[in-house]
């Protein structure tokens, strides 16, 4: 029923090309989005799109899905040069694609969903969703509405309504961003499963293990050009980060910590009510972080971490009667509000670096008054300019931040070069506390690096940093310690050099006791 | 005593019909993510035009359907300002509202005080002869009637058909919709149209079944009520629909209660249905998740085709 149209691969005969792009350029204003990129998929292959964030990745599938046109060059689909003029007609060719960020809607059911794109009755569609599920692995239930629904169930019925429609090709944009290791695996199990029935993938990602272990054939693109056409199987993570980069990154390599054991944040019994009634409630939560060493956080976003660091940096606030959950240096800091906390000493870098980690339509200067001022540039109630002004350029010169100068609205900036700033900044003052989320969220590979390395050199500084992260490789790159949220409750750390990405796979669904039986075997 | 009560009862449902065709109206807009607050100006307007078009042509349906058409006219107005220029929908509504209390107020300064025929009351066979509720639910004009048809039509409409589904989504996510080849644009000109219509009925029995008689200043305020109705009600037709009943009856309590003598302020009397039916809309509301689930999400947010 799900065999692809056309021709159907056969072992080591190559078969006639899917679909080929020819010279396919595109250009919004004066930016040069892709530049004469040619690929080439068969049916049946999985063939990855490879490159850091503003390398053209987004804008190549949206002109393969009719999203945008290109300015030049010829889309070829099964031989025939093809326009792709609207999704619509990419649907009809036999195009399926499941978006990074989902296009369902939260209020309606998942076959009200699917019913826009697959014509039928909702009982009898209801009924096929539950074959293909079955027969592809992909649980999914038709009746369910979907703002109940995790982010990993939202991408199966977002690939179970590709599938329905029976594609030839399904391009996939980061599909496993927001999947825990044990989902990933059960992804690629379906997707291989849907190439050997004929089905080419095109899988745009930047994880490079992911794209060794699934892909057949890979296109580097960097500024919009294509640097590299590899089969990754015989790639190491290494070269293919090369050519992404297209210059050496080096791993942040560090030496173990070995905080003195003062405790320099606590978290003991911390339990919420969230007013949002689909947010998590935290529950018990219980953590240490001493003096000099990382404590990750890991965990599938939407797991009370947003809770949590709101309730850190204080934004919100307990009752006096429990601030005592909530200690810095000792000190019960639970009542206190942000600018109090951060007076003890805390400092903050949210998730969102755009409205929460500076304000947008304000200058880099001005954002560095946000939170620095207290670096002298206020004197009197009046701010001090020149003060105000230095710091600015000097956070600007330290932290390599590309911009249109200090004046530049922090809006203008790339999410990395901003996050550079954000970091510098609250480097400046010196915290003894830091509690930071999400902080390589989104961010090129280059500036990522930069600031691992930052905390990990504010870490061998003694400060005590809590890192909140979805990215596994990130925590297990710079974290100390780590510890696993799930449905608002927090696991019993474990040393990271003791651990695997499976057993925190395990505790990242809930099976806590990966890391009891961990925590039992490191006190005998 | 109970003779009061029934008129009372009875005449709620004839008072809260403009505010319940208002409301449906502004609900199939506001579902598809347009807020549109010109529904007093709109509900002005076609008041003093089917009000002149009654007057001359002695006949109330074609000074309905005269109203529904300026209701249609001034909504296309601001369906042109938000979505052909991407205006902001607040200060368009607001904009072409008082547009049309102003016109309404030149148009009717001819027939200040003139007075209409009003429209005759149907008596259901059978069903109006049940004691007490024969005359309270079943001896009402045919607006009446057909507000309540039209209750039933637009939550049918909305949750039960393909082209609700579509209107509904497209209030959610505009961007999402046109990405899986829906017409947000034309599915709201639509709904804004529809919005307008309803409006302009809604002036109309105004002027020319509940008070046939024209002065200025005809509507109110009760294109605002129709307004937060449907905001309180959680976009639920079902809802509003209760919300403007209620709000009928406590206007005309009032009314009986002096009446009767009983010596209340008339202040009082007078702000004792907006506070009541707040109260009771508001502890219908209380639950998050059915308002989250039932309120457009991208309600006054304008959409821009991407290109």
């Amino acid at each position: 029923m799900l065999m692809a149209s056309g021709s159907t691969p056969v072992p080591g005969v190559p078969s006639a090309s899917l679909l080929r792009l020819e010279n396919i350029s595109k250009n919004y204003g004066s930016l040069v989005a892709n530049d004469k990129v040619n690929i080439d998929i068969r049916p049946g292959e999985i063939h990855a799109v490879l490159g850091e964030n503003g390398a053209g990745k987004s804008t190549l599938m949206k002109m393969i899905f009719g999203v945008t046109q290109p300015n030049a060059g010829t889309i070829y689909w099964k031989g025939q040069p093809t326009e792709i003029t609207s999704p619509a007609r990419a649907r009809a060719l036999g195009i399926g694609m499941v978006f990074q960020h989902f296009s369902l809607f939260e209020t309606i059911t998942v076959a009200e969903n699917i019913s826009f794109t697959v014509p039928g009755d909702i009982r009898e569609l209801s009924q096929r969703i539950r074959a293909a599920s079955e027969a592809f692995g992909l649980a999914v239930e038709p009746d369910a509405l979907v703002y109940k629904l995790s982010v990993g169930e939202r991408q199966r019925v977002e690939l179970v309504r590709c599938l329905l429609q029976e594609p030839s090709l399904l391009i996939l944009d980061e599909p496993t961003s927001v999947l825990t290791p044990q989902a990933v695996e059960k992804l690629f199990v379906t997707l291989r499963m849907l190439s050997d029935r004929g089905i080419a993938i095109l899988y745009i990602s930047h994880k490079l293990e992911e794209i060794r272990a699934l892909c057949h054939s890979a296109t580097i693109l960097r500024h919009g050009q294509v640097t590299g056409q590899v089969d990754p199987r015989e790639e190491t993570s290494h070269s293919l980060a090369k050519m992404m980069v297209g210059r050496d990154i080096p791993r942040s390599a560090h030496a173990e910590a070995r905080p003195d054991g003062k405790v320099a944040l606590r978290v003991s019994g911390l339990s919420t009510r969230e007013r949002d009634p689909h947010a998590v409630n935290l529950q018990a939560v219980n953590l240490e972080v001493r003096h000099g060493e990382i404590l990750g956080i890991a965990g599938v976003s939407g797991n009370g971490q947003q809770a949590l660091s709101r309730y850190l940096s204080g934004e919100e606030t307990l009752p006096v009667a429990r601030r005592g959950e909530i200690e810095i240096l000792g000190d019960a800091v639970g009542h206190l509000g942000p600018a109090e906390r951060r007076r003890q000493g805390l400092s903050f870098i949210p998730e969102e670096r755009l409205g929460r980690g500076a304000a947008p339509g304000l200058s880099l200067t001005d954002n560095m008054l946000l939170t620095a001022h207290r670096l002298g540039m206020v004197s009197r109630g009046f701010i001090r300019k020149r003060v105000r002004d230095d710091h600015a350029e000097r956070c600007i010169r330290e932290m390599d931040v590309r911009c249109g100068g200090s004046g530049a609205n922090a809006s203008s900036l790339s999410g990395g070069n901003l996050q550079k700033f954000i970091v510098g900044r609250e480097m400046m003052l010196r915290p003894k506390v830091m509690v930071v989320a999400q902080p390589t969220w989104g961010i090129d590979i280059g500036a990522a690096a930069m600031v691992r390395q930052k905390l990990i050199a504010l870490r061998d500084e003694g400060v005590s940093i809590l890192l909140i992260s979805e990215e596994l490789e990130e925590l297990f790159e710079i974290s100390d310690r780590m510890a696993v949220m799930f449905e608002g409750r927090m696991s019993q750390p474990v040393r990271t050099r003791a651990t695997t990405p499976e057993r925190i796979g395990q505790m990242m669904v809930g099976l806590f006791e990966a890391s009891d039986e961990m925590a039992a075997e490191a006190a005998q | 005593m109970m003779d009061a009560l029934i008129f009372v009862l009875a005449g709620a449902f004839a008072t809260a019909t403009p505010l319940l065709l208002a409301a449906l109206g502004e609900l199939v807009v506001e579902k598809s993510g347009v807020l549109n607050l010109s529904v007093e100006g709109m509900m002005a307007l076609s008041a003093a035009i089917a009000f002149m078009v009654t007057l001359q042509t002695g006949s109330h349906l074609v000074g309905f359907v005269a109203g529904g058409l300026s209701g249609a006219l001034l909504a296309t107005v601001f369906a042109v300002l938000v979505l052909g220029f991407m205006a902001n929908q607040v200060a368009a509504g607001l904009a072409v509202g008082i547009l049309g209390l102003g016109l309404s107020g030149l148009l009717g300064r001819s027939f200040e005080g003139m007075t209409l025929p009003g429209l005759g009351k149907i008596a259901l066979p059978g069903l109006s002869d049940i004691p007490v509720l024969g005359r309270i639910l079943f001896t009402q004009d045919v607006v009446v009637y057909a507000a309540i048809a039209a209750t039933a039509l637009v939550a049918w409409f909305l949750y039960r058909t393909k082209a609700g589904l579509t209107l509904r989504v497209i209030g959610e996510n505009p961007n999402t919709a046109h990405a899986l080849g829906m017409r947000p644009v034309g599915v709201r000109f639509l709904a804004i149209l529809f919005g307008g219509v309803m409006a302009g009925f809604a002036g109309a029995y105004a002027s020319t079944v509940l008070t046939p008689l024209w002065s200025q200043d005809m509507i109110a305020g009760r294109g605002w009520i129709a307004v937060a109705l449907v905001v309180f009600g959680t976009w639920r037709p079902g809802r509003v629909a209760v919300g403007a009943y209620l709000f009928g009856a406590v206007s005309l309590l009032g009314l009986a209660l002096q009446a009767m003598g009983i010596g209340i302020p008339a202040q009082i009397m007078t702000c004792l249905p907006y506070v009541l039916t707040i109260v009771v809309l508001v502890a219908i509301s209380a639950d998050k998740v059915r308002v989250r689930l039932n309120a457009p999400a991208a309600l006054g947010e304008s959409y821009r085709p991407a290109s």
